[in-house]
């Protein structure tokens, strides 16, 4: 369910290839991330396909207010995703991106009609985990406590809701403890952590409260953004607890 | 950077700092959180009622000139009389009319946003008219000469131990104690005396129906009733866009209202006023008024996107689930409406100059846009009013006040980058061999550094990874 209580979205037929959409925040600071993304849907005996021309989804020049600036990126991925193959993308926030503002950032451009139609194909990376090649894991790993922090964007633009944790509870040896405040945002937030840095130091302090409350040995989440911003004030703040993205982390339990 | 930009960064600092006043809003903002998601567990009832709210808002929205005409036409044929005012300081000027026509000292004053819209308090009192809070958390803030935190519980940056000191010191009778009973009774006490030798009362309008000429007010003191009905004139002051079309849209707004304010199913009490006192009735004033304020609302009615902006029905549920206002508390945002809302419509109202800084208030985490019980797309509009605030246009006055040279030169260069695979995987490499040594001290990399680590450069890209694992190009 989606953030107005729709449904998210509707089922489609197990492809037989899919497009990987890595991120640009992946590609520079957790391209394992991105690697363990597309071997957890190999394992699954999809055929992935890395497009080496995209770069990013825009949506940095976009919430900064440069929308032409954003338009011009987001242009330039049209044309590396030609196939009609779901587009995976390890990030909700990216994934909102492109599949929510696109068709805005496009409206009443030439290329528009084409820009919805890629839009229409792209997919959370947990979301077509769970939704259509409906994955079961065996867990290899050693037992464990986590804690899962769900990204805005994921759970309110593109409907994420239940399926990383179902992900998650999959695996017989983890312990995932819920976060008391889980929806709520980290603080993050782009250009928000540079341009208000206080306000969002303190918004990522009641989260690292919050992630030691649980006892966790590692937090998991979706999205590089949330991963980066938690990660670093975990370290600053030298807590003996992981920040992982779920694709890694999944990836670490089930193939060793 | 505007003027404001510098007062909200500063007044947040501050606010940061307030370890009482942060530990106030968690735990109030928390609370009302959890209180509100039990009235609105019914997913399927929410999304029902939600929808209604939200297309009885968009229909008066559509219709809105028409709209206001018959508000005018019935209220003034109900006996109240209608007054329209551009700006502030033609509605101050409005109401200061009729209150020294009827000679009026003292004003008895329900909650109205509206009027802290306006500084009425501020503009009567330099003209020798005392004014009265009669709400009681708008009671505690004027006695702190303080503005309110918040659209609904004025107060909410306060506990007890703090309205104690206040009474006691504020209050000649007051006795120090803590027991909100006591305190309560004894704002009771001070109020129930001047609402009977008030010349007027002013109140908000939470709603005024088009098709019968009815004001509607929620309140749950009871004060709202008293300032209506007891000072021989009532003065309502509204912004335009809170009429409605009909009498039958106004139940599931107030259901929303309600639910999402105060997680209460209805108030205490619902005033549904729409007349002066008639012949051979005990009690009413003898005259209503009713001010219309624009107050550039209607600039911003004329933009398809924005009007969307004036669909709020002032339940101020988007601030007790704002990230952001739940740390930094509403005064921070020095503005009548603070949080998500009001970092939205304060810029639209007051230009981009001055509140151009608001809109980047926001992580768009979408915490508002979630649990809004009448949809504003709160975030849209907060991604459409950074734009116009770096790029000249008018939509909204004050667009392109922000515009920086440097900053657009950054964004035009990271796109040209980005938009060019040859360029991204050169400039990509280059980071992933050099982007670690960058010194902390470095601008943007010292902010993020000061509570996290450095962001760290991977050896390789996925784009280098992909190729090196052999995942098929396109």
């Amino acid at each position: 369910m989606s953030h107005d209580g729709t449904t998210s979205r509707p089922d489609i037929e197990r492809p037989e290839s899919v497009y990987f959409f890595g991120t640009c925040l992946v590609d520079l600071f957790y391209p394992d991330a991105g690697m363990a993304g597309m071997e957890l849907l190999k394992a699954q005996g999809v055929r992935v396909v890395f497009p080496q021309g995209q770069s990013c989804c825009g949506q940095p020049a976009y919430n900064s207010g440069y929308r032409e600036e954003a338009l011009k990126v987001a242009r330039a991925q049209l044309d590396y995703f030609p196939g009609d193959w779901p587009i995976v993308v390890p990030s909700g926030s990216c994934a909102g991106m492109m599949s929510k503002h696109w068709p805005d950032l496009f409206k009443g451009e030439p290329d528009e009609a084409r820009a919805r139609q890629v839009a229409s194909r792209v997919w959370e990376l947990t979301q077509f985990l769970v939704q259509v090649l409906k994955v079961t894991f065996e867990d290899q790993g050693p037992p464990v406590k986590i804690t899962w922090h769900a990204s805005c964007h994921a759970q309110r633009e593109m409907g994420v809701t239940d399926e990383p944790k179902a992900l998650l509870r999959q695996l017989a040896n983890v312990e995932l403890v819920e976060l008391q405040r889980e929806k709520e945002c980290c603080g993050f937030g782009g250009t928000f952590a540079v341009r208000h840095p206080e306000i969002s130091a303190a918004m990522v302090g009641d989260k690292v409260a919050d992630i030691e409350n649980t006892g966790a040995k590692a937090v998991v989440s979706g999205d590089c953004g949330c991963l980066m911003n938690i990660s670093g004030a975990l370290e600053a703040g030298q807590k003996p607890v992981r920040g992982v993205h779920i694709a890694q982390f999944l990836k670490e339990r089930t193939h060793g | 950077m505007g003027e404001s930009s510098i007062n909200f960064a500063k007044a947040s600092s501050a606010a940061l700092q307030d370890q009482q006043l942060r530990g106030n809003f968690r735990r109030a903002m928390d609370g009302l959180m959890s209180k509100r998601a039990v009235q609105f567990a019914d997913t399927a009832e929410w999304n029902g009622v939600r929808a209604l709210g939200a297309s009885v808002r968009l229909r008066a929205l559509s219709k809105l000139p028409e709209l206001l005409e018959k508000l005018e036409a019935n209220c003034t044929r109900n006996g109240i009389q209608v007054h329209w005012a551009a700006t502030t300081d033609e509605a101050n000027a409005i109401v200061l009319s009729i209150m020294q026509r009827v000679n009026a000292k003292l004003v008895v004053k329900g909650k109205s946003m509206v009027s802290e819209e306006m500084h009425l308090n501020a503009f009567l009192e330099k003209r020798g008219i005392e004014c009265l809070e009669s709400d009681l958390g708008e009671y505690i803030v004027q006695l702190d000469e303080a503005m309110p935190s918040h659209i609904i519980m004025p107060a909410i940056h306060m506990n007890t131990k703090q309205i104690a000191h206040l009474f006691k010191q504020k209050i000649k009778e007051a006795e120090y104690t803590e027991d909100v009973a006591q305190l309560t009774d004894l704002a009771r006490r001070v109020l129930r005396k001047k609402f009977a030798t008030a010349d007027v009362g002013v109140s908000g309008v939470n709603m005024a129906v088009a098709e019968t000429g009815t004001l509607c007010l929620v309140e749950n003191e009871g004060n709202g009733r008293m300032s209506t009905t007891v000072p021989p004139v009532h003065i309502a002051v509204m912004g335009l866009e809170k009429v409605v079309e009909k009498l039958e849209d106004v139940p599931p707004v107030i259901s929303l209202l309600t639910r999402s304010a105060t997680a209460q199913p209805i108030t205490t009490y619902v005033n549904m006023i729409s007349s002066p006192r008639k012949e051979g009735e005990k009690d009413g004033p003898d005259e209503i008024h009713l001010v219309i304020l624009d107050n550039g609302r209607s600039g911003i009615y004329a933009d398809e996107e924005l009007r969307n902006t004036l669909r709020c029905i002032r339940c101020g549920a988007c601030m007790n689930h704002c990230p952001v206002y739940t740390k930094v508390g509403g005064h921070a945002y020095q503005a009548p409406y603070p949080g998500p809302i009001g970092s939205i419509l304060m810029p639209q109202v007051e230009g981009l100059e001055k509140r151009g800084e608001l809109p980047h208030a926001c992580t768009m985490c979408n915490a508002c846009v979630e649990i809004c019980p009448v949809k504003i797309p709160i975030v849209e509009i907060m991604g459409r009013l950074r734009s116009e605030a770096v790029h000249p246009g008018d939509a909204v006055r004050g667009a392109g006040s922000h515009a920086s040279k440097a900053e657009a030169m950054v964004w035009k260069g990271w796109s040209m980058t980005y938009a060019s695979p040859l360029a991204y995987q050169f400039a990509t490499a280059l980071l992933a061999k050099l982007g670690n040594a960058a010194p902390t001290s470095l601008p943007l990399l010292k902010e993020w550094t000061n509570v996290r680590t450095k962001p760290r450069f991977a050896n390789r890209t996925l784009h280098a990874l992909a190729r090196e694992k052999g995942i098929p190009d396109v």
